[in-house]
């Protein structure tokens, strides 16, 4: 990682410019941001929140700083008088006055309850707006750029490109209906295009996750969720599952390899050429438990089995064959 | 339950179930069972089992119970800091190697840290506190129910036992400390772990909810005449508001994992991913019950922080009603934010909203009552005891717990920090400061309450120190490896950024290790040098309400003769009115003889046999299930039918032990220069 010092002229920048997710920050706001980030690298450097890598990760990054800013405009000066206090009014102090009998003012009181009040009015408005434009199932491209309050769905369906997710027993399985191949822990996107992922599981509850990109989405068999996420540009990010599903949830980690348009194009023709078939049969033997699985890819993908899934009429996740006291259910 | 288990003499236990092969386990089951036993072995050598039979277990007195609620969540607190330990230790050298512990290990170890932590120590701690300090300062002698509560605490004991007794024999829960479905259903969790942390949970839960109606009948219904609602001490206030949130709170715990084990057990499908079950079901039930359980967990803990600041600055509570409206405020909102557990459930914008604000609304009354002990220290004159350190430590690092709570319950930034190391961070910067915090200030306040000597400053102090520097450099790294997208519950990884942070928490988990020690040491060089640290008076701390009215320890009964209330800090008015008249403000009394309930065996047999019940179904060893319930039924048949409910306290002891605590009074008032 970069010196904390290169790493805070870089993000201050990022904030200065002013991206698209500056849009509703005032000039002041973004002046106040740019004072407060080096507090946070202070606190450290976040590489999710604050080396945000799509759209999604940078909406959630400046509600996450706005809110903070909002907080900490209370709570610093809240901690200052709080030792101040306890320290002027210690018993040996002989200047300080001691007042008794004080306990009520109805000034005070208006103030303590007004102060939290207006904060939590004003970040319950930035949670209500920011829960309507970053919800995992808005899509993300034209809709995205003017921020609409009213959410409108498949604005953007027909550009974005269609990735279907499963999580089993402790791999990912990626399914790219529109080409008909599929791919095991890792994921292949194009950078610059909004991808609308489906996702959900073969087996317990998993949480599809790419720190860098966006929202964190629940895997649960028989339901599926929808996400938009979206890579500014070419790179690997890392993901990982979010929600603890068994003994081999440490590995359920992948690469998400953000490429050219071009080729992901190439690639997924590469991909349609070799490798085995995701038939029924292929597909239960994913449900056996495993662990490390080496990423590979599918050439052909049975149709409908994402759906199958979701409906449950394919096999499930068999999950361990039994538990301690028989030592077969250890994964290693 | 396959046949091929369910028919044997012993069930599923077999010599297997011992984990022979595993030697962190079999060396931790051994340690237990070596100094459970020789604990035992000890008492019995001294010489001490009747007394201990006699004063302790069997005592339904709500003092005694309080302490023993105590001791156990202390107890249970060095199992969980083992845990806690363990677990640091693992994610430091985990980087790109697997540790020292296998997932299948440390995935109980991290259920079994999060189980005990919250259930056998801040829930017994808070309960203890509760159980020693809310008759006292109503004014009374007892709760309303003194041999439930007995029954509530053995209850609880058995939970704990229950949780402890899967080190040795079988295995913990490996699926997480609340167990979610579906990974806690046969198909994927088939051992007994599952089965161990439902069946403490349902004992324990049920002596919870006892405690819970006890204590709310006890403050609605018994207090010291005069003692209205607008005069009751604010401990009592935010004991009544969490024993309502146990009233309504608990039963769902008890269902949802009466459910799962229906699942389990005998086919259900509640939750399971097949034949209609729903998971998510499980994910509302269990945190519509467990967003309560926080507050239930804070809110007697602000009640100590009201006492000790008021105390400690020589003042009274600032804002009392608004302190009073601000508890309510909490225990109703407590239930309407259970949804902030799971915003990336994929809801809607709209339910995420709402959740999202009605979880920063509850921020609202919080604030109020920081602000309220800010003001109570204004103009005050604060002594810097150890309890007053515990407090203004609290009141300094619960803000910017509940200042990240604030932040992950914007929907949004939730998206990004849900189930992150942010996460664990900030639940650990509530619970730590704010409930373990509270518990110690209590212990360090009303310590020379319950035993007539206080606890030593220095080396309270220094553990103060310790815990306080030691809880940042333990969580503060993890506040940022959660922002660079560390998930929580992770056994290795292979992130290089991770790795620096990792090893700096394990140094701050170190430096809380030294604070413990520390408490131990400082209860130890208490005891020893105690005859030189007695208070006569019982009252070391010049505090304000009635349980400093009493002796130290206080008598059975704790009040000679109930106390007329006429202020809302009666005991330091009055000490006002004494000072100003230069005697005692109250005549002697005639004294009179005071029936106090009989100490009963009801609740150790209740407990005996609910281990009994609750090993035998985790076993699935039928023919000892109907063994211990019957065994239970027949506990209850002969309590029910007993003949001698009371003992008397004849007048001339009242009288005695009256006189000695007044005299020791009138001769301190005369020691004090005039006011």
């Amino acid at each position: 990682m970069g010196s904390p010092f290169t790493r805070g002229v870089r993000v201050i920048a990022n904030v200065e410019v002013g991206h698209a997710d500056a849009r509703r920050a005032p000039p002041r706001a973004r002046r106040i941001l740019a004072l407060l980030v080096p507090l946070i690298l202070l606190a450290g450097c976040g590489r999710a929140v604050l080396e945000p890598a799509g759209p999604v990760t940078r909406g959630e990054r400046l509600i996450l700083l706005d809110s903070l800013a909002i907080m900490l405009a209370i709570i610093i000066p809240v901690i200052a008088t709080t030792l101040a206090f306890a320290f002027w009014y210690r018993r040996s102090n002989t200047r300080a006055r001691y007042l008794p009998t004080f306990a009520y003012s109805g000034r005070i009181e208006l103030l303590v309850w007004s102060i939290p009040t207006l904060v939590v009015v004003f970040l319950g408005g930035i949670a209500w707006i920011g829960s309507h434009d970053l919800d995992p199932a808005q899509p993300l491209g034209e809709a995205a750029a003017e921020p609409p309050v009213a959410p409108q769905p498949h604005v953007a369906a027909a550009t974005a490109l269609e990735v279907d997710v499963v999580s089993l027993d402790w791999k990912w399985l990626f399914i790219y209906p529109q080409q008909d191949i599929a791919s095991v822990n890792r994921l292949v996107i194009p950078a610059g295009v909004p991808v609308r992922f489906r996702v959900t599981s073969a087996t317990v509850f998993n949480v599809f996750f790419i720190p860098q990109l966006g929202s964190e989405l629940y895997c649960m068999a028989g339901m599926a969720g929808t996400l938009y996420l979206e890579a500014d540009h070419p790179g690997t990010y890392p993901g990982l599952s979010a929600h603890f599903s068994g003994d081999g949830f440490s590995d359920m980690h992948f690469d998400v390899q953000a490429v050219r348009t071009a080729q992901f194009t190439a690639w997924a023709a590469a991909t349609r050429a070799a490798g085995p078939a995701l038939d029924d049969a292929a597909y239960e033997a994913l449900l056996t438990p495993t662990q490390r699985v080496r990423p590979y890819t599918y050439r052909f993908v049975r149709p409908g089995l994402f759906d199958a899934i979701v409906l449950q009429s394919v096999p499930r996740g068999a999950g361990p064959r039994s538990g301690r006291p028989s030592p077969a259910v250890r994964p290693r | 339950m396959s046949g091929s288990t369910g028919l044997t003499m012993f069930g599923k236990l077999s010599w297997q179930a011992i984990p022979f092969d595993q030697p962190i386990p079999l060396a931790a089951g051994a340690l237990v069972v070596f100094v459970l036993c020789g604990t035992v072995i000890w008492i019995a050598l001294k010489g001490y089992v009747p007394y201990l039979w006699r004063e302790w277990i069997t005592s339904v007195d709500h003092k005694r119970i309080g302490i023993m609620y105590c001791t156990l969540a202390a107890v249970m607190l060095l199992r969980g800091f083992i845990d806690a330990l363990m677990m640091r230790a693992q994610q430091a050298m985990a980087f790109h190697s697997g540790g020292y512990l296998p997932p299948e290990h440390y995935d109980q170890i991290f259920s079994a840290h999060g189980t005990i932590m919250i259930f056998f120590v801040a829930m017994p701690f808070m309960i203890g506190l509760m159980n020693f300090v809310v008759p006292l300062q109503l004014g009374v002698r007892d709760v309303a129910f003194p041999t439930l509560n007995s029954v509530s605490f053995w209850l609880t004991c058995a939970g704990a036992l229950l949780v402890n007794m899967s080190l040795v024999v079988g295995e913990f829960s490996r699926a997480t400390w609340l167990a979610f479905p579906p990974l806690s259903e046969l198909r994927y969790s088939p051992g007994v772990g599952v089965d161990y942390y439902c069946w403490a949970l349902e004992i324990s839960g049920i002596g919870t909810l006892m405690t819970g109606i006890n204590f709310v009948t006890t403050i609605l219904k018994i207090r010291a005449p005069g003692m209205h609602y607008t005069r009751m001490p604010m401990f009592c206030w935010t004991a009544l508001a969490s024993n309502l949130l146990i009233v309504a709170a608990f039963p769902i715990l008890t269902a949802t994992l009466a459910m799962l084990l229906l699942d389990r057990y005998v086919g259900f499908h509640f939750f399971t991913n097949d034949a209609g079950g729903n998971a998510m079901m499980f994910m509302n039930l269990i945190w519509a019950w467990g967003h309560p359980e926080v507050y239930i967990l804070i809110l007697p803990a602000f009640g100590v922080y009201s006492e000790v600041v008021s105390a400690f600055s020589r003042k009274p509570l600032f804002g009392y009603r608004s302190m009073m409206m601000a508890t309510l405020a909490i225990c109703l909102i407590s239930f309407m934010v259970w949804l902030h557990h799971f915003f990336t459930m994929g809801a809607g914008a709209d339910v995420n909203g709402f959740f999202g604000i009605m979880s920063m609304v509850i921020a609202v009354p919080t604030g109020v009552k920081i602000f309220n002990w800010l003001f109570t220290m204004y103009g005050g004159r604060i002594r810097y005891s150890v309890a007053m350190l515990w407090a203004v430590g609290f009141m300094v690092s619960f803000v910017i717990g509940g200042m990240t709570g604030v932040l992950l319950a914007n929907p949004p930034a939730d998206f990004q920090l849900h189930n992150s190391e942010f996460l664990v961070a900030h639940f650990h910067n509530v619970i730590i400061p704010g409930v373990i915090f509270g518990a110690f200030a209590g212990y360090n306040y009303w310590f020379p309450k319950a035993f007539g000597f206080s606890l030593d400053e220095r080396l309270g102090k220094w553990s103060f120190w310790l815990w306080l520097v030691g809880f940042w450099v333990a969580f503060a790294p993890l506040y940022v490896v959660g922002l660079e997208g560390m998930t929580r519950r992770l056994q290795h990884y292979d992130r290089a950024d991770w790795h620096p942070w990792l090893l700096v928490a394990a140094g701050g988990v170190v430096l809380i290790l030294c604070g413990i020690c520390l408490q131990i040491a400082q209860l130890a060089v208490s005891i020893r040098s105690r005859d030189a640290r007695r208070e006569p008076t019982g009252d070391p701390w010049d505090a304000r309400n009635l349980e400093w009215a009493t002796a130290s320890p206080p008598p059975p009964f704790n009040f000679a003769v109930l106390p007329n209330v006429m202020h809302q800090e009666p005991y330091w008015d009055m000490k006002v009115r004494a000072r100003e008249a230069g005697h005692l403000a109250t005549p002697e009394p005639r004294y009179e003889p005071i029936e106090m309930p009989r100490n009963s065996p009801t609740g150790f047999v209740t407990a005996f046999f609910a281990v009994v019940t609750g090993f035998a179904l985790i076993w699935h060893i039928w023919w000892l299930v109907a063994l211990g319930l019957a065994g239970a039924y027949a506990t209850f048949v002969v309590f029910a039918w007993r003949d001698i409910e009371e003992v008397e306290i004849p007048a001339e002891e009242v009288a005695r032990l009256d006189r000695a605590n007044r005299a020791a009074r009138s001769a301190a008032l005369r020691r004090e220069p005039s006011a």
